[in-house]
């Protein structure tokens, strides 16, 4: 940047003041060097503990690599890639984290509004009791969590099947995760139950920035509730709404403590962080395991760029960089 | 407000309070249930006994539980000192200070943030065994630092940015020197925040699960999350589940009572960070 030159600028056209830069004071130089002086290490470690891993699974993945036989490790290219492709279990593991994430965070989204709306407007007195209760679940351990609603479905230190043998299809030999529909619905409810919080706090902020005013002027307007949701309060807290789902959508995609304490990916709940970890850590196969993190890992990529591109979410705004 | 609608409000604040509490109380049940109770089908015990708090601290499933405890309290705490001191220094550039590097810094914490952890692991497995690292502290530590450094550089960021820092200006001309300005003015503003971020940082080091597993193998270095989702029973005849349920119970009561305390500052961290007109 300091080397830009003035044609340049000029031609990138009036966007930028690119030629008052091409004089970089003092000051300003000083203050550069503070500030990576100050912010060069931690800047450093993130990229060490995460890029230089992710290089090493990209080489990993292109060898025939088993940790029981390192002997024969064996460049394959893009074979390890194939070989995930082209197995319906990578496929299969891929649609169940996918089902995971559209039916938790659709649900996370309904509930977390709710929430939010009764955070926002409950009365002083209860409100910071509420917001203290809320950031419970958020608190717990993920695997407590999971335990928690295991227990109680498990078909035989459970209360659910004695509590719910009035609902059809509920009786006391009601094996909850016996198949794959009644394991997926405890999977995302306990899911739903430690994460909603995360994500009703966010829209709770994201209201409280929804002026005032405007709902004031949509009611004496004669506005009904819905309307008033849906012309004032949502277009207004849109950025708000889009940074929860960017980050849940993010974060159920990467769903792996619950399926472990719960399922160990029997019945076909396998999801994708499971398969990477059993390829790798269960049979050692290092080159496989890493093919399948390295896609993993282009799927997070893939998702929070569709959000940012496609949704258009302002990560300034998910940045505090306001 | 009416009498009505008052009381309406404090049906909702205790269907709130049902939610998040449910479970929890369950859990607390479940883990005062002596084994021959475990299946009677309802939600509390029938007689309340201590049997497996007793199991867990000092009986049988002790040898594996308490070494978890100090696992995880020892990673956890340095993983969170490093990663605050080290954003603190961040947060201040990036509050205070005019440099294009910011953004940069603020977009990489962002996609590290967002990392498949399940990614990270895979090459470090491997690594780890070469180098010496596997089943080791250290061997948590650094990677820990992927979650809970991103988060810190952000949450610091945000309250750094709420600090006025002309104060410490302001300090000066009154006479202070800059050490005092900074001491007595800005460390006492900023301490709140970077304490909030530890809490914070905290809480993610200690859930992880997937690190936990992974690059650890005994007693030396398996922290509770792992140790929970691996516990088989002290024999094989034995059922953990009311062993599981203790310990759940005993690694989170102290982070309720965090929460409950400085929940006000907690809620500011998470929400600034990430949500900011």
């Amino acid at each position: 940047m300091t080397t830009t030159q003035a044609p340049t600028g000029a031609r990138t056209g009036a966007s930028a003041p690119a030629p008052v830069k091409k004089q970089v004071s003092d000051r300003a130089k000083a203050e550069r060097k503070l500030g990576w002086m100050l912010a060069g290490p931690a800047m450093a470690v993130m990229l060490l503990v995460t890029a230089y891993p992710i290089a090493q699974a990209v080489y990993d993945s292109l060898f025939d690599y088993r940790l029981t036989d390192p002997e024969n490790r064996s460049f394959t290219g893009l074979s390890n890639y194939v070989v995930v492709l082209t197995d319906q279990l990578w496929w299969q593991s891929v649609g169940v984290t996918l089902l995971i994430t559209l039916i938790t965070v659709a649900v996370e989204l309904v509930l977390g509004f709710a929430l939010a709306m009764v955070m926002n407007k409950a009365l002083k007195a209860i409100r910071p009791f509420l917001r203290a209760v809320i950031l419970i679940p958020y608190a717990v351990i993920t695997v407590v969590s999971a335990f928690a609603w295991q227990f109680a479905f498990d078909i035989n230190t459970g209360f659910v099947n004695s509590w719910f043998a009035w609902l059809p299809g509920v009786s006391a030999e009601t094996d909850w995760f016996g198949d794959f529909g009644t394991s997926l619905f405890v999977i995302c409810l306990a899911e739903i139950w430690k994460t909603t919080p995360f994500i009703s706090l966010l829209l709770l902020a994201g209201l409280a920035q929804v002026p005032e005013v405007l709902q004031e002027a949509a009611q004496v307007d004669g506005a009904t509730w819905w309307q008033r949701m849906r012309r004032v309060t949502i277009p207004n807290m849109k950025a708000a709404i889009m940074v929860a789902l960017l980050f849940r959508t993010l974060d159920a995609f990467r769903v792996f403590d619950s399926i472990f304490v719960m399922t160990a990916g029997a019945n076909g709940t396998e999801t994708v962080s499971f398969l990477a970890y059993r390829q790798t850590i269960s049979r050692l196969e290092i080159g496989l395991g890493s093919a399948v993190s390295v896609l993993l890992f282009l799927a997070v990529v893939l998702i929070a760029f569709i959000f940012i591109k496609g949704f258009k979410v302002d990560l300034s705004q998910a940045r505090g960089d306001g | 407000m009416s009498t009505k609608e008052k009381t309406w409000w404090y049906v909702a604040g205790i269907a709130i309070a049902l939610y998040a509490l449910f479970p929890i109380a369950w859990i607390v049940s479940l883990s005062f249930k002596a084994p021959s109770d475990l299946a009677n089908g309802s939600f509390l015990p029938t007689a309340f006994s201590g049997e497996n708090y007793a199991l867990i601290l000092n009986g049988d499933a002790s040898s594996l539980f308490l070494p978890a405890l100090r696992n995880s309290f020892g990673i956890c705490l340095i993983a969170t000192f490093i990663s605050v001191f080290l954003s603190m220094f961040a947060a201040y550039a990036i509050a205070r200070l005019d440099f294009p590097g910011k953004k940069l810094i603020l977009g990489t914490a962002l996609g590290v943030a967002i990392f498949p952890v399940i990614s990270i692991v895979t090459p470090l497995f491997n690594l780890w065994r070469q180098i010496g690292l596997y089943d080791t502290w250290p061997g948590l530590i650094i990677p820990y630092l992927s979650l809970t450094l991103p988060l810190s550089i952000w949450t610091m960021s945000a309250f750094f940015r709420e600090i006025p820092w002309e104060m410490e200006q302001a300090a000066q001309v009154d006479g202070a020197t800059t050490w005092q300005a900074f001491r007595k003015v800005i460390v006492p503003l900023a301490a709140p925040g970077v304490f909030t971020t530890a809490i914070i940082a905290f809480f993610i080091a200690w859930n992880d699960f997937v690190y936990g597993i992974s690059l650890t193998s005994t007693g030396a270095s398996r922290p509770v999350p792992a140790a929970l989702g691996l516990f088989s029973g002290a024999s094989q005849f034995e059922d953990p589940t009311g062993a599981i349920a203790a310990a759940a119970v005993i690694v989170t009561i102290p982070v309720v009572i965090l929460v409950l305390v400085f929940q006000r500052r907690i809620v500011a961290g998470l929400t600034n960070g990430a949500v900011k007109g």
